[in-house]
């Protein structure tokens, strides 16, 4: 490939607390009748004041500390002036330039390096994705467009106007959709992990804009090292997209883009910066707005809202509030109960299984069921956890473990039949190789519905082999 | 004696006796607002017969032994404040027919205080101007000669007071929007500390400088009112949650221990020279009161800053604000805003720009500062200042209208508190020979409103007896 991708990530999150971001309206909006989730502060009547959400704050902080980042002790709302019918105040209260939380990271695990002559290698590489900043601000109302006795009408709801956003900005440091796509899963799985938001994309609760431009690897600046990039070394351009509602389409979107991309590199011109729509009905993007038409939001200190200082006690008070992230639950998995790198990340995938496995192993111990049958009971089996009680789980693997009693009789001519039917490992074993052994225990036990002793088997064929 | 002519104070007393009724003493507004308010366009709303009904019922609770700092008291607030179910314009026709669904903060603190609202009055559109000339529904005139501006913008409130329409009322002061109507029209006028009252409700102007003040005609009855109005809200980020003290309980307490100190703009070459004379009257009475002579100095080095920062800090203010007034939710288009409004949203809008904003709106924030810390360094070694209100007395209407600059000017005295956040309080301190009112200035500390109201108090029973106090407007 000539060109190797540069691709940053804006992504919002929307949280789940009870009240909007500045007034007292449940926050709970989806799926409910339009502007009954209102008061004059959300609709920007005359004289509303915003005050601002505690909790929100609080988890917005809580989201920075768990993506790496520093907590500046000074921090302020700022206003962002635009007009469009879904924002009643005419400005959207946002951070600029000294949000909450700045200068952190995300490691990603998979990163397959690709051996330069297409030999396969299974080294996987971590690789840090920096953080930006994560700030906190509101959602807007929503347009619905209607045509209602024959006129085409547009209509808007208020019931998310207020709604408190996360937005977490990363630096141009991916280089391919997969990447993008393994920060994605993190980025959600840790929000989920927070109690902070359910982070669902189909109800609008994660929303993503990447940028996206092209690096010629013909210039020295080919990134080897999988160190960032310094920001002189960056096109000159970017194109953002917007309207990107799945993981999967942020994935279509992006190498769509660097398809684009690159024809307009290959005929020696560079791309515009512009920001695209997402179109996927066809799988690709579409010109949205260009750099000329870009809105100068005249940004300025909200000044409804008293700025922010923390003292270093409330930033460690909320570091002590938070629960135990994927990463370190998985590494703690695998040690603690050694469990391998595959089954303990399928258990931390969502807190819920994480504590459900946790809770089963306690209860395990005192009937002797152990971790490893516990993980292949959850993972084989993937049970309803809501449904399935921790006494029914255990009881269910202590049936089926049990050693069933077998008749004596039967056993015997089974190992007989087995005997004789499998003369070549008969030989062998006969001529030292006792791993073949096991195989013959195999093969008794066959003919076994019900889980057998396997020492046992192993005793009766080895003294029938004497 | 018209019952419309008493003070708060007076008014409470003759009721707690039973003298008279709430609803005698709200007729005899409402009887004052028949006879001139079509001569001077005081009110754009009236509420006369809801009015009534709430005078009974404090009828009722006075006869059942209640007592409320302001029950049964008749007042009237500036069409700033959102009034549920009464019509709130700002004094412009874009939020002409707008009915709030809710009650600013200030007004529910009123209701509960016992207080009458007996209507809304004009001012200029959005608290824009200085003359009260902006407003969408005619300008307000002068009680003291029609021919004249009551100042602004909350030129309906001073002068509902001033001629007994309401015993007091409500303002707004963003740059000197309550003082300068009060130094106009012979009232007595509070801005009180930056979130000391509420602002939740009130249409804003420039956030940063929005308080929420009074007209009142003696200085106790605006401590009796501060009274009710100050103090912490919920829905207020910027209110102080500091306690609010009895104001009146100190009133009396004698002043002559105070270290008062004068503006040095107090001998500015921009005051014209009745006004001076008044004022080094005025000063004079107060000295006379005070222990010792000495003069404390005070420096103010960036006070000559203050209006060409006010001036930055504001429009851009008020270009975001009014940015909601798009008439797709309430009011009415667009095309609805007047000049001036036009003017600062053009100014403000230019102001916060990429590119110009650090030599905008950055320079005047840290100006702002500065002078916050001027006066900080000031407040070391006194406790008030007295300054000038206005450069001059009262103007002609339509003198101005045509230059926004000059009429921008008529605040460089008043600007300085809203940029800084400090109360002040403006009182009547004569007339002109022409029989126009002057006023003077009483700046303090942040909370030290009860400074304010103890000078004032003092001043005010000082000259008590003196020919000008019994003047009355000749309508």
């Amino acid at each position: 490939m000539k060109y190797t991708p540069v691709i940053g990530l804006e992504v919002h999150v929307e949280l789940k607390t009870k009240s909007k971001m500045f007034c007292g309206c449940s926050a709970d909006y989806f799926g409910k009748e339009p502007n009954t989730y209102t008061c004059p502060v959300c609709l920007g009547l005359p004289g509303a004041l915003p005050v601002p959400n505690k909790k929100a704050i609080e988890w917005c902080i809580m989201i920075g500390l768990a993506l790496n980042c520093e907590i500046p002790l000074f921090s302020k709302f700022d206003r962002k002036n635009y007009f469009y019918p879904d924002l009643p105040k005419g400005y959207q209260i946002s951070q600029y330039d000294q949000p909450f939380c700045i200068n952190g990271f995300v490691e990603l695990e998979g990163v397959k390096l690709k051996h330069p002559e297409g030999v396969k290698l299974s080294v996987k590489l971590k690789k840090k994705i920096r953080i930006r900043r994560v700030h906190q601000e509101e959602d807007t109302g929503k347009l619905i467009h209607q045509t209602i006795n024959g006129e085409k009408v547009s209509l808007i709801d208020f019931n998310r106007s207020g709604v408190p956003l996360v937005e977490i900005v990363t630096e141009p440091d991916f280089e391919s959709a997969e990447e993008v796509k393994e920060y994605l899963q993190k980025l959600q799985q840790i929000v989920r992990y927070l109690g902070v938001s359910n982070a669902d994309m189909e109800k609008g609760e994660m929303r993503l804009e990447p940028n996206i431009s092209l690096r010629s690897n013909n210039t020295n600046t080919t990134n080897t090292t999988n160190k960032p990039i310094s920001n002189k070394d960056l096109p000159l351009y970017k194109v953002e997209v917007k309207n990107i509602n799945s993981f999967r389409f942020v994935e279509k979107a992006i190498d769509y883009e660097i398809k684009r991309q690159s024809e307009i590199l290959d005929k020696g011109e560079t791309p515009k910066q512009e920001t695209r729509g997402f179109v996927e009905a066809s799988n690709s993007t579409v010109l949205q707005r260009s750099k000329e038409e870009a809105a100068d939001y005249r940004y300025f200190p909200e000044p409804d809202i008293p700025p922010f200082r923390w003292n270093e006690s409330q930033i460690s008070n909320l570091k002590s509030q938070m629960p135990e992230l994927p990463d370190s639950k998985r590494a703690r998995f695998e040690q603690d109960y050694k469990l391998s790198p595959y089954d303990a990340e399928i258990l931390t995938r969502e807190r819920p299984l994480a504590d459900y496995f946790e809770n089963a192993v306690i209860d395990g111990k005192k009937f002797g069921v152990t971790e490893k049958e516990i993980t292949n009971y959850l993972i084989n089996k993937k049970p309803n956890i809501e449904e399935l009680l921790l006494a029914q789980l255990i009881q269910t693997i202590v049936q089926s473990s049990q050693i069933a009693d077998i008749d004596e009789e039967k056993l015997n001519e089974l190992i007989d039949k087995v005997l004789k039917e499998n003369p070549k490992a008969v030989e062998d074993f006969k001529k030292g190789k006792e791993s073949v052994i096991m195989y013959l225990v195999g093969q008794v036990m066959r003919n076994f519905t019900k889980r057998i002793d396997a020492e046992k088997i192993k005793a009766s064929l080895l003294a029938k082999l004497k | 004696m018209d019952l419309n002519k008493l003070t708060i104070k007076k008014a409470k007393e003759g009721l707690k006796r039973k003298d008279f009724s709430s609803v005698e003493l709200t007729k005899a507004c409402q009887k004052a607002i028949k006879q001139t308010d079509h001569k001077l366009n005081v009110f754009i709303t009236l509420t006369e017969d809801e009015a009534i009904k709430n005078a009974e019922k404090a009828d009722k609770l006075i006869a059942s032994g209640q007592d409320l700092p302001l029950l049964g008291i008749p007042i009237a607030l500036k069409d700033m404040f959102s009034t549920k179910g009464i019509e709130t314009t700002a004094g412009s026709n874009v939020l002409k027919g707008y009915i709030p669904p809710y009650d600013a903060t200030v007004v529910t603190k009123l209701k509960n205080a016992g207080a009458i609202i007996i209507g809304k009055t004009n001012q200029d559109a959005w608290a824009h101007g200085s003359s009260g000339e902006n407003s969408d529904f005619s300008p307000t005139k002068n009680p003291w000669n029609p021919e004249y501006v009551p100042g602004g913008s909350s030129s309906g409130s001073a002068v509902a007071v001033a001629i007994n329409m309401a015993l007091a009322a409500t303002g707004t002061d963003t740059g000197g929007s309550i003082r300068l109507p009060a130094s106009f029209t012979n009232t007595v006028g509070l801005k009180p500390t930056y979130g000391r009252v509420s602002r939740y409700g009130i249409v804003a102007m420039a956030s940063s400088h929005d308080s929420i003040g009074h007209f009142t005609k003696t200085v106790e009855d605006s401590a009796i009112f501060l009274g009710v109005t100050a103090g912490k809200d919920e829905k207020d980020a910027t209110a102080s949650d500091l306690e609010v003290p009895d104001y009146t309980k100190n009133l009396q307490n004698r002043i002559k221990t105070l270290r008062i100190g004068v503006d040095p703009e107090f001998h500015s070459k921009h005051i014209e020279s009745e006004s001076v004379s008044l004022l080094a009257k005025a000063y004079n009475t107060i000295k006379n009161l005070l222990e010792s002579d000495i003069v404390p100095d005070i420096s103010l080095p960036h006070s000559k800053h203050a209006t060409a920062c006010y001036y930055i800090i504001q429009p851009s203010e008020v270009s975001s604000n009014l940015s909601r007034y798009d008439g797709i939710r309430y009011g009415n288009g667009r095309k609805n805003f007047g000049q001036e409004a036009k003017r600062r949203i053009i100014l403000g809008t230019h102001a916060l720009s990429s590119g110009y904003y650090d030599q905008y709106y950055n320079k005047a924030s840290q100006v702002r500062t500065m002078l916050i810390n001027d006066f900080k360094k000031v407040f070391e070694n006194v406790d008030a200042i007295i300054a000038p209100v206005s450069p001059t007395p009262p103007w002609k209407l339509g003198e101005k209208v045509d230059d926004p600059l000059k009429m921008y000017l008529s605040d460089i005295f008043t600007v300085t508190a809203n940029l800084t956040g400090l109360p002040a309080l403006s009182i009547p301190i004569g007339f002109t020979k022409n029989g126009l009112p002057v006023g003077m200035q009483i700046i303090a500390p942040h909370f030290s409103e009860e400074i304010l109201f103890q000078i004032g108090h003092a001043f005010e029973q000082a000259t008590q007896n003196e020919d000008w106090r019994q003047k009355e407007p000749n309508l």
